[in-house]
């Protein structure tokens, strides 16, 4: 067991390319950290840091308390699931597993114990004298995660060990891994593009873009209090609704229709000069039909352009004032394409952004 | 061009295909009376046929002549049995040859599988691996004649010309001999093959190399494999099937040197290989008995190199 500690990591490649930018972060023992972030923002290179097969250009990068920018790779008491899975296409599943027992030199029957145990988890006892080109996708997969957790080391690194998965396979590796942690709470860092995959199984997220560290928290804390526009839209399916609208006192003109804020938000609203503009965001899920008058919610009318039907809910696609508006709203509501209705967001689900900053003005 | 060569010429351009496409409809024409399960297995038979008459006529025809001559005499004139692998088997100079091609065959073989494979794997880890590699290739491109002329001024005797003995005189030692001493001269003769062939086996299993993936590799040493550990357990296995064709492919170069020997000693001074002894008896004492008996012995050599080759064959087919 063991922490993970990014002292401002930097990765250059040449001049140009900066694959990871001041990065600092502390993974916690036992914890499940899932680096979230869209494509070559640096999750991998990071991970790769760690992993000890890219050099760190700058910064430390400590294990537990161990500096360990100049160990070797199978010095630094790690495994690493690959994306590819990398399993060794000569020897059998067994022997795929026992390879880095038998480099450390553990005795034959200490390693058949742990290679059984591991495949008894994994479920893959009657695959021990296969070749991987003998297995399917998700055995493979299983085989590289079984790899990782023979070897018993203090931290797991997964880079997207999912993405060669068919989605419901991918749904139900996904609960295995989230069990396998639970079992061995061993300190993990994995890699994924996928916010549903972050969401679902990290203890906490850390959201990354061009190489600078977004926000990192519970997957609660993103998505309840995103510290910018890039990760509100990032975090959450659908995505954020974003629209710009103009500061007037505590309230917000958006198009013909004044929000009258409340709390925090009128705060927010506030703090900006009259006239000035602030982007205001917020979730599908959260929009409702307005009924009646409730001084805790905000509202606006909309005109219904698209009605996706889900099953027990409705993706309202609207035009609010010149923006399009994305809702999720329960399929009993009736709504008709064509139909004007009020929406309406409750106070607390509305999220204000400086436009220039980017940066959340609330909280 | 005359018109009989010209007429030679189209008659080979267009008759071949017309040949071809006639011999086809032939077959066609043959099997059609079968039942249609019975054409499928008997047409590729059918086709092959050419092929089998070709090899039978250039290969297999002149193995059995030669098989034919090595127990006549001299002039091919009369039966003599065994005589001339007696005569063979009861000559020194015979043995000595024998052991000087398994020279070549273990140590040059040997040398340059690993010269190879080593320089293949550092040159995959450094920048300017183009450069390297070219410049280790290069010899490949040179005729063995040329190469044979080139080593010839290197093992010269006279320090002034010879490089070796340049060398050897900065350092204040006697020049040496290089080619005339048995078993120096022979591993020299093997320095040159190595020079030229270092870069063929460089190149094929470099390309095997690149197939094995960095990921594998990275997997092995975040496993705790040493780089050693590494080249030994992954990258080692993973190329043995390059590494077989490279080997293969040396030891039948090994076993057919003759180049290189002929321009630098002539086989003499106890450097003579199977193949320079197979010219001495064939063009220089005309005795074609003797000069086919060699070639019968060469032959049954390379035989179990053939059968290896063909096993391994069969076994990555089975792989697929
Ligand atoms: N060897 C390299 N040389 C130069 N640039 C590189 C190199 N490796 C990565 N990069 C750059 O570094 C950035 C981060 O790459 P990285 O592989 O970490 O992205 P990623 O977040 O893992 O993306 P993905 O989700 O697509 O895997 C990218 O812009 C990439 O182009
Ligand atoms: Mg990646």
């Amino acid at each position: 067991m063991a922490t993970v500690t990014f002292d401002h990591i930097y990765k250059r490649y040449g001049q140009d390319v900066i694959a990871v930018n001041d990065l600092n972060l502390e993974v916690k023992d036992g914890e499940f950290l899932v680096l979230v972030g869209p494509s070559g923002c640096g999750k991998t290179t990071a991970l790769r840091c760690v992993a000890g097969l890219e050099d760190i250009s700058d910064g430390r990068l400590l294990i537990g308390d161990r500096v360990v920018n100049n160990v070797a790779p199978k010095d630094r008491d790690i495994a690493m699931v690959f994306q590819s899975y990398a399993l060794y296409p000569h020897m059998t599943v067994y022997d795929n597993l026992a390879f880095g027992l038998k480099l450390r030199k553990m005795n034959k029957a200490e390693i058949d114990k742990r290679v059984k145990d591991g495949a008894g988890i994994l479920g893959l006892e009657k695959f021990l004298d296969r070749k991987p080109k003998a297995l399917s996708g998700g055995q493979r997969q299983r085989v590289a995660l079984g790899r990782a957790i023979v070897r018993e080391p203090s931290v797991f690194l997964m880079d997207e060990p999912l993405s060669n998965l068919d989605a419901k396979l991918r749904v139900q590796t996904r609960a295995e891994i989230a069990r396998l942690h639970q079992r061995l709470g061993t300190t993990t860092i994995y890699v994924t593009h996928d916010q549903v995959e972050a969401m679902t199984m990290g203890d906490r997220i850390c959201v990354m873009k061009d190489g600078l560290l977004q926000q990192v928290g519970s997957p609660q804390e993103l998505y309840d209090h995103p510290v910018n526009i890039f990760v509100a839209g990032f975090i959450g399916s659908p995505s954020m609704n974003f629209a710009t609208t103009k500061s007037e006192g505590k309230d917000l003109i958006f198009g013909g229709a004044k929000l009258e804020l409340t709390g925090a938000q009128a705060r927010a609203a506030e703090s900006r000069p009259d006239g000035a503009q602030v982007l205001i965001g917020f979730r599908p899920e959260h929009i409702e039909i307005a009924n009646g008058q409730d001084g805790s919610a905000v509202r606006f009318p909309a005109k219904v352009d698209v009605v996706e039907y889900l099953g027990n809910e409705e993706l309202i696609h609207a035009q609010a004032e010149g923006n399009e508006v994305v809702a999720l709203l329960p399929s009993d509501r009736k709504v008709g394409v064509g139909d004007n209705v009020d929406l309406a967001v409750p106070m607390e689900k509305l999220h204000i952004f400086d436009p220039e900053s980017e940066k959340t003005l609330v909280g | 061009m005359d018109f009989g060569t010209l007429g030679f010429a189209v008659l080979a351009i267009v008759g071949v295909p017309a040949v071809t496409v006639l011999y086809i409809l032939a077959t066609e024409w043959l099997v059609r009376g079968l039942p249609e399960r019975r054409r499928a297995t008997i047409r590729p038979w059918l086709w092959l046929l050419p092929a089998f008459a070709f090899l039978g006529v250039y290969l297999i025809y002149p193995m059995i002549q030669t098989a034919i001559l090595s127990v006549m005499d001299r002039r091919s004139e009369s039966f003599v049995g065994f005589d001339n692998y007696l005569g063979l088997f009861g000559n020194d100079s015979f043995w000595l040859t024998i052991a000087n091609t398994a020279m070549w065959l273990v140590l040059f073989t040997g040398i340059v599988i690993v010269i190879g494979l080593i320089v293949a794997v550092l040159t995959d880890r450094v920048r300017y691996e183009t450069g390297v590699k070219a410049l280790i290739f290069i010899p490949m491109a040179i005729s063995f004649v040329a190469a044979g002329v080139i080593w010839g001024f290197m093992y010269e005797f006279d320090p002034d010309i010879g490089t070796l003995n340049a060398g050897l005189a900065t350092v204040g030692a006697e020049p040496q001999s290089w080619l005339t001493e048995w078993p120096r001269n022979t591993v020299m003769l093997i320095i040159v093959g190595i020079w030229m062939w270092v870069g063929f086996a460089m190149v094929i299993l470099s390309a095997g190399l690149k197939g094995i993936s960095t990921e594998l590799l990275e997997a092995a040493r975040i496993d705790g494999a040493t780089e050693l550990q590494v080249f030994f357990r992954i990258i080692l296995p993973l190329l043995a099937p390059t590494i077989a064709v490279v080997g293969t492919t040396i030891v039948i170069t090994a076993l057919k040197t003759f180049d290189i020997v002929f321009v630098m000693t002539s086989g003499n001074f106890d450097t003579e290989v199977i193949a320079s002894l197979f010219y001495r008896a064939r063009f220089i004492n005309g005795d074609v008995g003797s000069a086919s008996a060699v070639a019968v012995i060469l032959l049954l050599a390379i035989i179990p190199v053939m059968l290896i080759n063909i096993r391994r064959f069969q076994q990555q087919e089975a792989m697929r």
